[in-house]
């Protein structure tokens, strides 16, 4: 496939990671922000094709992590409503809510319909008038202009069936919570490709100040993360703390202007929660007052639902770069990609479930030894 | 599925054939050894570009046999239909039984129908016996041996792709067809020249992963892949792509694996190049040291993975 | 966050959204252009959730590579000679 084998060769992955080696002298700690990255990053083996002084820390930038349970129980209770058509992305089928999970409801009757695009659920709204079709928009920036654009089409051909649950997040203030908390090792930032595709670099510029880091908005196969790092690398290495970025074939200072103003028609800045971290100012989109009437949660009144974690689940710390899967005592044990005690396992976004897929091996071919988990 | 049938079934019904958990059973009747399986079809779209259920319900039973090293003979067919199921669709289901039935050289001498209610199956299940003449040689999992070479008989992907391209709310335009065929050909022909063939496993639903895991599972052995030595076509690989699949777990029913002993490998590639449906072999692998059963994959940028069995489908991903 | 897929766009429908035939790889799958109205037949765009997020900038994608070529040769002309 074009623009994707080429940034996956090995050669290219190599010539870069000598690349890195040659300007590290130091220690250095950078978090990649993007789920996607971390699962190419795991998958491929990035983080061991670096010299030692470099650590990767991965970041919350999974959108199925962070929705809080309450939300997913919210999306159980309305999918199990009779009459309705629950849409949702593949991701947020088996992350469990407090008892079970969406394809729990789907098994026991009720209308869940996986999607690929919020589209699929407006065409089954306006040929499904009898039933009401919830879609769960789950995303960061990447997606909100997708299910911003259903929303707004929705309102425009006056389908009155059509509602969403929304879920979304953005990740500016993330990040800056993340590097104002007290145990943060964050030494430099990649920024999310995609995201920064949308809606550009400027938010990430006062960040950069703030906190003295330099951020390089970087794309998602082995050669871009791998540059990404680079360019980092040599930041820390001369002390500086600019915004730069690797992703230019897509992203742009200013992002995208179309996808940015269709969020701001939909939707407006909210606090929102986020699993395992918690409530982050401003970190959030909801629909905007003229748009309630596609609110699913005032629709369905499910407004008020709360739950409770898992004590044992460690994806809080995880998703701030705390802790490392395999230093979650259930990791792999009690909580595996069939029993997942969060959703950092479910997801295959999740750094848990990436290192359950892709980071346990075992010793050299041929001689079959003890599940080891490489702790990295 | 597996837990279900190591809890309940095996445990109701044990004997040496169960116990062998290959894909076919091979008994002596008289001065014969007869191979006798059976399989159940319930794939959804009916149909699908290069196939349809019929064609599956004959082909896979087919393979079944052919992969205990069996000339495949006959076959039964048991049919659950939908009341309503028109009776066009039907036509079209049986005349592809028939087709494929001369295809791979077996007649269907036997079978039954059951009408029942709508909404209780989904239009049509077909399930099939086959009966085939086993091998003189056991051919099973019993048989494989550290340091056997894996043989893949060709590329991954294919069916479980071309299903994906019709299915409800994830369709995409594709010319990419099911690679659904029968498989006793190159197997004979391996016979025929001598290979020393241990054990053999068609990749069906849960792909080159879940096969090679199940035969680990039974052997009781660890596995090692090299993941660049798996074929998968651009369309195969784009799909996966964009729905985040995995092309290691992908259905595919008409391909194979064949762990053969090493001094045999490179005269197991020349015969299976001979046939058609296994034109492309490669070596893929080796069976490592008896005790735990890992399947372990080298990636393309030499970084070592566990290829686990799934349980469930892959959901597609969109984040 | 962000499975974003790069694809042809082979034709394009203009409607009340304008949508486009993409060709990823051999598999062709519609998306929706309102994010990138510019997008032309040839041109290569990211996909993401069914719709077309950016227009490829072929010149930057080649040069990640020229990138590559060019630290090496200031690292190998560092080298001491000997």
């Amino acid at each position: 496939m074009k623009y994707v084998d080429e940034y996956r060769e090995a050669r290219a992955a190599r010539r870069f990671a000598r690349a890195i080696a040659r300007v590290t002298t130091r220690p250095w700690q950078i978090m990649e922000v993007c789920g996607g990255q971390t699962h190419a990053i795991v998958r491929f083996g990035i983080d061991q094709m670096l010299p030692r002084e470099i650590t990767l820390i991965h970041g919350p930038g999974c959108p199925v992590c962070v929705t809080p349970l309450e939300t997913v129980d919210k999306a159980i209770a309305i999918a199990a409503r009779a009459g309705v058509i629950f849409c949702s992305f593949g991701d947020m089928l088996r992350v469990p809510g407090s008892e079970r999970d969406l394809l729990g409801v789907k098994a026991g009757g009720g209308d869940v319909r996986v999607i690929y695009s919020p589209l699929d659920a407006l065409a089954l709204a306006e040929a499904n008038p009898d039933r009401e079709v919830v879609f769960f928009a789950v995303g960061f920036e990447t997606t909100a202009p997708a299910n911003a654009m259903a929303v707004y089409e929705a309102r425009r051909r006056g389908l009155r069936n059509f509602l969403v649950l929304v879920s979304q997040v953005i990740v500016p203030p993330a990040i800056a919570a993340i590097l104002s908390g007290p145990d943060s090792r964050v030494n430099g930032l990649l920024a999310a490709g995609h995201v920064c595709t949308i809606m550009g670099m400027d938010e990430y510029v006062p960040i950069a100040e703030r906190y003295g880091v330099p951020i390089v908005v970087t794309g998602f196969e082995p050669v871009d993360v791998l540059q990404g790092v680079y360019m980092c690398v040599r930041q820390l290495e001369q002390g500086s703390a600019r915004v730069e970025n690797q992703y230019s074939r897509s992203a742009r200072t200013d992002g995208n202007r179309e996808a940015r103003r269709i969020i701001g028609e939909v939707f407006e800045v909210v606090p929102r929660k986020w699993r395992g971290i918690g409530e982050i100012d401003s970190s959030g989109l909801g629909l905007r007052a003229e748009y309630a009437d596609f609110d699913a949660e005032l629709r369905f009144g499910v407004g008020t639902l709360s739950a409770e974690e898992s004590a044992e689940c460690l994806s809080g710390l995880i998703l701030q770069g705390l802790k490392k899967p395999p230093e979650c005592p259930a990791f792999g044990t009690r909580c595996t990609p069939e029993r997942p005690l969060g959703a950092t396992m479910v997801s295959s976004e999740g750094a848990c479930a990436a290192y359950f897929r892709y980071r346990r091996t075992v010793m050299a071919s041929g001689r079959a030894g003890a599940l080891k988990t490489s702790v990295v | 599925m597996r837990s279900l049938l190591e809890r309940l079934f095996l445990p109701a019904f044990a004997n040496q054939w169960l116990d062998a958990r290959h894909d076919s059973a091979v008994m002596r009747i008289g001065a014969e050894r007869i191979a006798f399986t059976t399989d159940t079809y319930v794939v959804s779209p009916l149909f699908f570009p290069g196939g349809d259920i019929g064609k599956l319900a004959v082909f896979g039973t087919v393979n079944d046999l052919a992969m205990a090293g069996a000339r495949p003979l006959y076959l039964s067919a048991g049919f659950i239909l939908e009341e309503g199921l028109p009776l066009a669709m039907l036509e079209i289901i049986v005349a592809s039984m028939r087709e494929a039935a001369a295809a791979a050289g077996v007649e269907l001498v036997t079978g039954d129908t059951k009408v029942v209610d709508r909404g209780k199956g989904d239009a049509v299940f077909i399930n099939t016996a086959g009966i085939g003449a086993a091998a003189d040689v056991e051919i099973s999992p019993r048989r494989v041996q550290p340091g056997d070479v894996i043989i893949l008989s060709g590329d991954v992907g294919r069916h479980g792709i071309a299903i994906m391209s019709v299915r409800k709310g994830l369709s995409f335009e594709t010319a990419l067809e099911s690679d659904c065929a029968p498989l006793w050909q190159p197997v004979s022909a391996l016979l025929q020249k001598g290979v020393d063939v241990h054990c053999m496993r068609d990749l069906t639903r849960g792909g080159l992963a879940s096969a090679l895991n199940e035969i680990a599972l039974d052997a009781g052995v660890a596995i090692a892949i090299d993941e660049s030595a798996v074929a998968v076509c651009e369309p195969v690989a784009a799909a996966c792509e964009l729905l985040g699949l995995d092309p290691l777990y992908v259905a595919n029913e008409g391909r194979f694996v064949a762990f053969v002993t090493a001094e045999h490998a490179d005269r197991a590639l020349d015969v299976l190049s001979g046939c058609t449906v296994s034109a492309q072999p490669r070596v893929i692998g080796t069976v490592g040291a008896r005790g735990d059963a890992i399947v372990e994959a080298l990636g393309a940028l030499g970084n070592p993975r566990i290829l686990d069995l799934l349980s469930g489908e892959q959901l597609p991903r969109i984040c | 966050m962000c499975l974003g897929i790069p694809g042809k766009v082979l034709s394009i429908e203009r409607g009340d959204l304008p949508r486009a035939r993409i060709d990823f790889g051999g598999i062709i799958k519609d998306a929706c252009l309102a994010f990138v109205p510019e997008a032309a037949p040839g041109d290569y765009v990211i996909v993401h959730a069914g719709f077309a997020i950016s227009r490829i900038d072929e010149a930057e994608a080649r040069r990640v590579f020229e990138e590559l070529d060019r630290m090496e040769e200031i690292a190998e002309s560092k080298e001491p000679r000997g």
